[in-house]
């Protein structure tokens, strides 16, 4: 439970950016509310409400959940292997619900997993991500828009801080983050690209051929993937 | 937001993001051993996270200027090894202070 408190808190401001991001983007506070009661994941809920807000389409936003949250399938086959008897199928199928990038890197320093570990050690984070995201929407409602806006920019903020450290660490991931970053713009300011392909999907591909690109160039080693798992601050 | 819009929308993104993670965590239990795949898993985040921050950082608030301050001063920090706390804050003050000014000048 104390492991979960330390995470709930800082999911607190995390989400209290997406909070005002969501509201900003059009949606009401109950809408943001229930995204993160129900989604419970950063960068996938910050696509989602571009999906929403551009009125994307369901397989749309099933293609962009599934790649950008692809990395949740990686960690739960790695707990898997950890598990003790209390993991029954009813225990696995909701501490499933649990499996973000900071709860899964405290849960897997630890020897045994169990169902009561890995329920206490979610239930913090849980309440942090909602409340926060509730507390940024309200606030986002009655602040003026040029005070939000300024506080939206926030959770882009967090995403530079997660991705340059590993960078200045890592050439290839440098290298990975550049290229992306590069079609991202080519998909911006090409007039026909801009028209035709979604932000939803453009982040798909963007992301998609960058990370192919490195993994064909450089196969990460084991040490590398457990690194990225403990350096990754994300919901 | 339009709950005939919204509600859709919201039901695929929660169920989709359960089942990638509930499918392995509770079928799956070999390992993943091929290195090519491990690498994909290992940079995914980092690509998403980029595309997804740049350029659209840029149109993220009232104004071209603003924003870009708030970019530059996150990289800034981010650079310096700042936590990710440090690095929003820092964001979002140079962005409502840059937006402060040109709302005082116009």
């Amino acid at each position: 439970m104390s492991d979960g408190l330390a995470i709930g808190l800082g999911y607190l401001s995390v989400s209290f950016s997406f909070g005002i991001m969501a509201v900003t983007s059009g949606l009401a506070w109950w809408q943001a509310v229930l995204i993160s009661l129900t989604n419970l994941t950063s960068a996938g809920q910050v696509a989602g409400v571009g999906i929403m807000s551009a009125s994307g389409g369901l397989i749309e936003m099933a293609i962009a959940q599934f790649v950008i949250n692809i990395r949740y399938s990686l960690m739960g086959i790695s707990l898997s292997q950890k598990t003790d008897e209390s993991m029954n199928f009813p225990a696995r199928l909701i501490s499933s619900f649990f499996i973000t990038d900071e709860i899964f890197g405290v849960a897997v320093t630890k020897e045994k997993v169990g169902f009561r570990y890995m329920a206490g050690l979610g239930f913090y984070p849980v309440i942090g991500w909602t409340t926060g995201t509730l507390l940024g929407a309200v606030l986002g409602n009655i602040m003026p828009p040029f005070v939000t806006n300024s506080l939206a920019i926030g959770i882009y903020g967090m995403f530079v801080a997660i991705v340059l450290p590993v960078c200045r660490r890592s050439k290839i991931v440098a290298g990975v983050s550049t290229l992306s970053v590069l079609l991202a713009v080519v998909f911006r300011y090409v007039p026909f690209l801009h028209d035709n392909v979604s932000s939803g999907f453009a982040i798909i591909i963007c992301a998609v051929i960058a990370a192919v690109a490195g993994a064909v160039i450089t196969p990460a080693r084991e040490e590398d993937v457990k690194e990225n798992v403990k350096e990754e601050a994300d919901g | 937001m339009d709950n005939r819009i919204y509600l859709p929308l919201l039901a695929v993104s929660a169920l989709t993001t359960y089942l990638i993670r509930a499918l392995p965590f509770t079928l799956f239990r070999k390992k993943i051993t091929n290195r090519y795949i491990k690498a994909f898993f290992y940079y995914i985040p980092y690509s998403v996270l980029s595309a997804m921050t740049f350029p659209a950082i840029l149109y993220s608030t009232e104004s071209l200027i603003s924003a870009a301050a708030g970019a530059v001063t996150a990289i800034a920090l981010a650079y310096k090894g700042k936590n990710l706390l440090i690095v929003a804050i820092g964001t979002c003050a140079a962005s409502f202070l840059v937006s402060l000014i040109e709302l005082l000048l116009r």
